[in-house]
C-alpha cells in the first residue's frame, strides 16, 4: 500500500539529512507504529506518505514515495486525498469549517461524494466515533479529547485506504486515548485499513500495532513489536519490566506480562514500596503553599469548579487529573491569579493571587503554561535568559544556570522555537523558577515528550521537591504521574472524587493504574524504578 | 423536495438567503424615510423577529449593531449641534459659545442650537441606525458564514478566504488574550504601548503557523481537487460573475439611494441579476464538489423574502409618489405623524415571527426539553471567555 524507496529527505541542501535511505513497505491493512526520540524525523516520514513533504514543506525529496500506486512526486497532496487521510499535532489547527456537522463533510465536500452518500457517512461517522452528541457544537468550543475525535472523524468520513496520524493520543485523558485507540483498532480489523501512527506514549499503543518503525538519526528499521521494542531507544514501561525481568519474548500488553510475572511478585510479597512510606509523612509536617477551601470558580457564565478543597505543602508534588474539560487547567490558572474565585477562599503562599500584581505574584507563584512556548518571546535562548533575570532583578545568569542544570545541552544561540518539546519545557521551567516561587504549577507537561525528556522532567522536578518547592501537575499521564507524585486528586466536573497518596489512587482504579501497577496487582508497585530498588535491596 | 418542508411549523433553520432577502427589503424601507415612527417600527420589527427566531447558542450580533445604531444618531446629533448643518431654524434651543470662523468655510463652531437642525441630524442618524439594525438582524438570524456557503463555485477561492478570515479573528482575539495571561506569569501587566508591541510577535507568529497547519490540512483534504479544470471557461465564468455582482451592487444602491435617476435602480438591480445568474449556471456546470446538506428553499423561504420585499416596496413607492410624512418637514418642526400604507407595509415584514419555522434548538427549549449536547453553548458570552482547549493556558481542561 505504502511504499518508501531509498527516500532521503533533506530541507537545506547543505545540512544534514532528515531522513536518509528509507526502505519500507506498507501493506494493506497494517497497524504501524512510528516511534523515536523527539526530532528523529518520525512527523517528516509521516508528512511524506501523502506529499505533504516536499510539496508543501519545501525541502529535497529523493527517491521515492509510492501509495497505492500514486507517486508523490507527480502526485500533490490534494490528488491522494481521496486515499490518505492525514491527522496532524494539533487537531485545532487543522480545523476549516466552524460546526462539528460541517467539518466531518468538509472533505467529501472536495471530493465531491454525492450529497446522499455524504448524508450518511456523516451519521455513520458521528456514531462511530461517539460524536453524535456534538453534532452542532462549534469546534472552539470543544475539549481536547473531542477535538480530536472530529479531526480523527473528518479524514475518516472521505473513507481514505491509508490513515496517517501524529500522535493522536497525545492530548487525552486515558479514558479518552483508550476510545479513540478502539475506534482505530475496529477500524483496521473491520475495514481493512491501513494506519501509520506515531506516538510517545507507547505504553497506550505497542499491543495494538502489527510492526513498529523506529526512526533513529534518520535511518529507518522496521520489525515485529517484541523485536523491535527489544533494541528500540524509547519504550514503555512494560517493557522496561520484561528486560529488567529478562523476559523473552517481550511482553507488550499488560496480559502478556501478568502470564510470566508471577515469580517475580512472589519475590516481592509482602514488601512496601520506599515511597510510601515517605509520602505519609511528609504532608503531616510541612507548611501549606496553596490551599483551597470551597473554591468556586466561573468561565463566562459557566461554573467550572463547584466546592473544590485542596492543598499543596512544600516538598510535596500533586499531580492533578481528570478527564478533558474537567476543570484542571481552570484550577491551575486561578492559582495563579488569572481567574477570580467566586465562592470559597483560595490562598497561594498564603496570599490571594488575583489581587497580587503580576510582579509581585511571580515571586510566589510560577505557572509553566501547556504551550510553554507561551512563555517565550525573544529572539535567542540568551536573551530570553537575560529578560528574565531583570524581570525578576535576580543575578545576571541566574535564568541560564537553571537552564544548564535543567537541560545541559541547549545552545545560548539557539531560537527558542526550534528548540527540541523537552529542551523548550526546560526554558520555560528555568524562566519561572528565577523568581524562586515557592510554589511551581505545570500544566500537561509532558505532551510531545519522548522518555528521555520525561525522565529528565523527573529528576529536576523531583529536585525542586527535594529543595522545598511545593509542585502541583495536572496532567494526564498516568505513567508520569506514577514515577513523580507524592500524592494523586482526581476531579471530575469541577468536584473532587478522590484526594489521597498516589500508590492509592493510582493502583485504585484500573483506568488511572499505570502498566507496573496492573503487572503487580494487587501489590502496590507504580514503577519500574521502584521494583528495581526493591530487587536490588533484597 | 418534501411536502414537509413547506409546513412553517417544522422545525428547521431557514435557508439564509431568505433572511437576508427579507433584511435588505428592511433595509431598503427605512433608508427612505426619515420619519422617526416608521423607522423606529422598523428597528422594532427587526428586534421582534430576531427574538422571535433566533438560534439558541448562535452568535449574536444584534446587541453591537444595535448600539452602533445608537452611536451614529449621538454622533450625528453632536455634530449638528457643535458644527452646524444646512438646515434653518428659528427654534434656538440653546446658545453655546461660538469661535469665529472665516465665513468661506461653511461650518461654524459653537453658535445657535436649532431644534430644526438637531432634529434633522436624529432624523436622519435614525435611518442609518434603522439599516445598521436591519443588517445586524440578518446577521443574528443566518451567520454571513452560512451565506458563504452559498457564493457560486466561480468565486469558490474568494468565499474561503472569506471564511478563513472569519475563523481567523476571533481566534486572534483568543491568541492575543492567551499571550497576555502568559505576560503575566513573567511578571508583566500585559497593559500598554510597549507591551502591545511584544504581544505581536508572539500573537503574529502563532497565527502565521496556523495559517500554514491550516493551509496543509485545506491541501491534504482535497482542496482545489476540482477547481482549476479549464482556464477558459474559468475566465468566462469569473467575468459573468463579477459583472453580475457589480451591476446587482449598482442596483441596489441606485434603489437605496432616492437622489439617483430613478430609472437606475431597477433595471440595473434586473441586469445584474441576470448575468449573476448566468455565472451561477456557467460555475454549476463545472462545479465538481459536492455539498453536505444544502438548505432547502422552500415556502417559508418564499414568505419571508417576500415578506421583506413587501415592505420595502410599499414604503419605495409612497416615497416615489412623494406621500406626506414619508419624508417628515423638519422646518418648521412639525409633530410626526404615522403615513398609514407603509406603515403597514413595514408591518409585513413582521409576519416572518410566525411564518417562518422556529429554529430546532429554540423549538427543543420551547417544547421544555434539554437542548441536547448544546448546554454550555447558549451564551456567545461564554463561548468567547472559553479560550479553544487545544492548547491555551486556561483551557477549560
Amino acid at each position: 500500500m505504502i511504499r518508501f524507496e531509498n527516500v532521503g529527505i533533506r530541507f537545506e541542501d547543505d545540512s544534514k539529512p532528515v531522513l536518509s535511505a528509507v526502505d519500507l513497505k506498507v501493506d494493506e491493512g497494517e497497524l504501524v507504529l512510528v516511534v523515536g526520540a523527539t526530532g528523529s524525523g518520525k512527523t517528516t516520514l509521516l508528512r511524506c506518505v501523502n506529499g505533504l513533504v516536499p510539496h508543501f514543506s519545501g525541502g529535497t525529496l529523493s527517491g521515492r514515495v509510492t501509495v497505492d500506486g500514486r507517486d508523490t512526486r507527480t502526485h500533490r497532496p490534494r490528488d491522494l486525498a481521496d486515499i490518505v487521510g492525514v491527522v496532524g499535532q494539533d487537531p485545532a489547527a487543522a480545523f476549516v469549517t466552524d460546526t462539528v456537522e460541517e467539518e466531518l463533510a468538509y472533505g467529501m465536500e472536495s471530493l465531491g461524494v454525492h450529497a446522499d452518500v455524504m448524508r450518511r457517512r456523516v451519521e455513520e461517522t458521528l456514531d462511530l466515533l461517539g460524536l453524535a452528541d456534538l453534532r452542532g457544537r462549534t469546534l472552539r468550543t470543544l475539549s481536547g479529547g473531542q477535538q480530536q475525535r472530529v479531526a480523527i472523524g473528518g479524514v475518516l468520513a472521505a473513507h481514505p485506504r491509508v490513515l496517517v496520524l501524529d500522535e493522536p493520543t497525545s492530548a487525552l485523558d486515558p479514558v479518552a486515548a483508550e476510545e479513540v485507540l478502539a475506534a482505530l483498532t475496529r477500524l483496521v480489523h473491520d475495514l481493512g485499513l491501513t494506519v501509520l501512527l506515531a506516538e510517545h506514549r507507547l505504553e497506550r499503543v505497542v499491543q495494538y500495532a502489527d510492526r513498529v518503525v523506529i526512526v533513529e538519526n534518520g535511518r529507518v528499521s522496521a520489525d515485529l513489536p517484541a523485536l523491535a521494542m527489544a533494541m528500540s531507544p524509547v519504550s514503555p514501561p512494560i517493557v522496561d519490566l520484561g528486560r529488567l525481568a529478562g523476559w523473552s519474548p517481550l511482553p507488550l500488553s499488560v496480559r502478556d506480562a501478568r502470564r510470566v510475572a508471577g515469580p517475580m511478585r512472589q519475590a516481592l510479597a509482602g514488601r512496601t514500596p520506599a515511597r510510601v512510606i515517605r509520602s505519609k509523612a511528609l504532608t503531616a509536617a510541612s507548611e501549606s503553599l496553596l490551599s483551597a477551601r470551597a473554591l468556586v470558580v466561573n468561565r463566562g457564565r459557566r461554573t467550572v469548579l463547584r466546592g473544590i478543597d485542596l492543598q499543596v505543602h512544600a516538598g510535596e508534588v500533586v499531580a492533578l487529573m481528570g478527564r478533558n474539560g474537567s476543570g484542571k487547567s481552570t484550577l491551575l490558572a486561578t492559582a495563579c491569579g488569572q481567574l477570580p474565585a467566586r465562592g470559597g477562599a483560595l490562598r497561594t503562599d498564603g496570599l490571594d493571587p488575583a489581587s497580587l500584581k503580576p510582579r509581585e505574584l511571580l515571586k510566589h507563584v510560577g505557572l509553566v503554561p501547556q504551550d510553554p512556548g507561551m512563555l517565550l518571546y525573544a529572539e535567542t535562548v540568551e536573551a530570553e535568559c537575560r529578560t528574565a533575570d531583570t524581570d525578576v532583578h535576580a543575578a545576571t545568569g541566574t535564568t541560564r544556570t537553571l537552564l544548564c542544570h535543567l537541560a545541559p545541552d541547549v545552545q545560548d544561540s539557539t531560537h527558542p522555537r526550534d528548540l527540541s518539546e523537552g529542551q523548550r519545557l526546560a526554558l520555560a521551567l528555568a524562566i519561572v523558577l528565577a523568581g524562586e516561587p515557592p510554589l511551581v504549577l505545570l500544566d500537561e507537561p509532558t505532551r510531545g515528550l519522548d522518555y528521555g525528556a520525561k525522565t529528565r522532567l523527573v529528576a529536576s522536578l523531583r529536585s525542586l521537591a527535594a529543595q522545598g518547592h511545593g509542585i502541583l501537575v495536572a496532567t494526564h499521564d498516568v505513567e508520569l504521574v506514577a514515577e513523580l507524585a507524592d500524592r494523586v486528586m482526581v476531579i471530575a466536573d469541577g468536584e473532587v472524587v478522590t484526594d489521597g497518596p498516589a500508590a492509592e489512587v493510582l493502583a485504585g482504579s484500573p483506568a488511572f493504574a499505570p502498566q507496573v501497577a496492573k503487572v503487580m496487582h494487587p501489590q502496590p508497585w507504580l514503577t519500574v524504578a521502584d521494583v528495581t530498588a526493591a530487587l536490588e535491596a533484597s | 423536495m418534501t411536502r414537509a418542508l413547506h409546513d412553517p411549523r417544522l422545525p428547521r433553520l431557514l435557508h439564509p438567503a431568505a433572511w437576508w432577502a427579507w433584511a435588505i427589503g428592511l433595509a431598503m424601507a427605512a433608508s427612505r424615510t426619515t420619519n422617526p415612527l416608521l423607522l423606529a417600527l422598523v428597528m422594532a420589527v427587526a428586534a421582534y423577529v430576531v427574538s422571535a427566531r433566533r438560534e439558541l447558542g448562535a452568535a449574536s450580533p444584534f446587541g453591537a449593531f444595535l448600539r452602533l445604531g445608537l452611536f451614529v444618531i449621538a454622533m450625528r446629533v453632536l455634530f449638528e449641534a457643535l458644527l452646524g448643518g444646512g438646515v434653518p431654524g428659528q427654534t434656538v434651543l440653546l446658545n453655546l459659545p461660538q469661535i469665529p470662523l472665516p465665513t468661506g468655510w461653511g461650518v461654524r463652531l459653537g453658535g445657535p442650537v436649532t431644534l430644526e437642525g438637531v432634529l434633522a441630524a436624529a432624523y436622519d442618524g435614525a435611518r442609518l441606525a434603522a439599516v445598521l439594525t436591519c443588517i445586524g438582524a440578518a446577521n443574528a438570524l443566518a451567520s454571513p458564514r452560512r451565506l458563504l456557503r452559498y457564493v457560486p463555485a466561480t468565486l469558490y477561492e474568494v468565499g474561503t478566504a472569506l471564511v478563513v478570515g472569519l475563523t481567523y479573528a476571533p481566534q486572534l482575539v483568543d491568541d492575543a488574550r492567551r499571550v497576555r495571561a502568559a505576560r503575566r506569569l513573567r511578571g508583566h501587566s500585559g497593559h500598554g504601548p510597549r507591551e502591545m508591541a511584544r504581544l505581536a510577535v508572539p500573537v503574529l507568529d502563532s497565527a502565521l503557523e496556523r495559517s500554514l497547519d491550516l493551509a496543509a490540512s485545506m491541501e491534504s483534504r482535497g482542496y482545489g481537487r476540482s477547481v482549476h479544470r479549464d482556464a477558459r471557461s474559468r475566465r468566462k465564468a469569473t467575468a459573468l460573475t463579477l459583472l453580475g455582482l457589480g451591476g446587482v451592487v449598482a442596483g441596489v444602491y441606485g434603489l437605496l439611494d432616492g437622489g439617483s435617476a430613478p430609472l437606475l435602480g431597477l433595471p440595473l438591480l434586473l441586469a445584474g441579476s441576470v448575468a449573476a445568474a448566468a455565472s451561477l449556471a456557467v460555475g454549476a456546470r463545472r462545479e465538481r464538489r459536492s455539498r453536505y446538506r444544502p438548505d432547502p428553499w422552500a415556502g417559508p423561504e418564499w414568505v419571508v423574502s417576500a415578506s421583506g420585499a413587501i415592505a420595502g416596496a410599499l414604503v419605495l413607492v409612497a416615497a416615489q409618489r412623494g406621500t406626506a410624512g414619508i419624508i417628515l418637514q423638519t422646518s418648521p418642526a412639525l409633530w410626526p405623524t404615522l403615513p398609514w400604507i407603509p406603515a403597514l407595509g413595514v408591518l409585513v415584514g413582521l409576519a416572518p415571527a410566525w411564518l417562518s419555522p422556529p429554529p430546532p434548538l429554540r423549538a427543543i427549549e420551547r417544547a421544555g426539553g434539554q437542548p441536547k449536547g448544546h448546554r454550555w453553548d447558549i451564551h456567545p458570552e461564554d463561548i468567547t471567555s472559553q479560550e479553544s482547549s487545544g492548547h491555551s493556558l486556561g483551557s477549560s481542561s
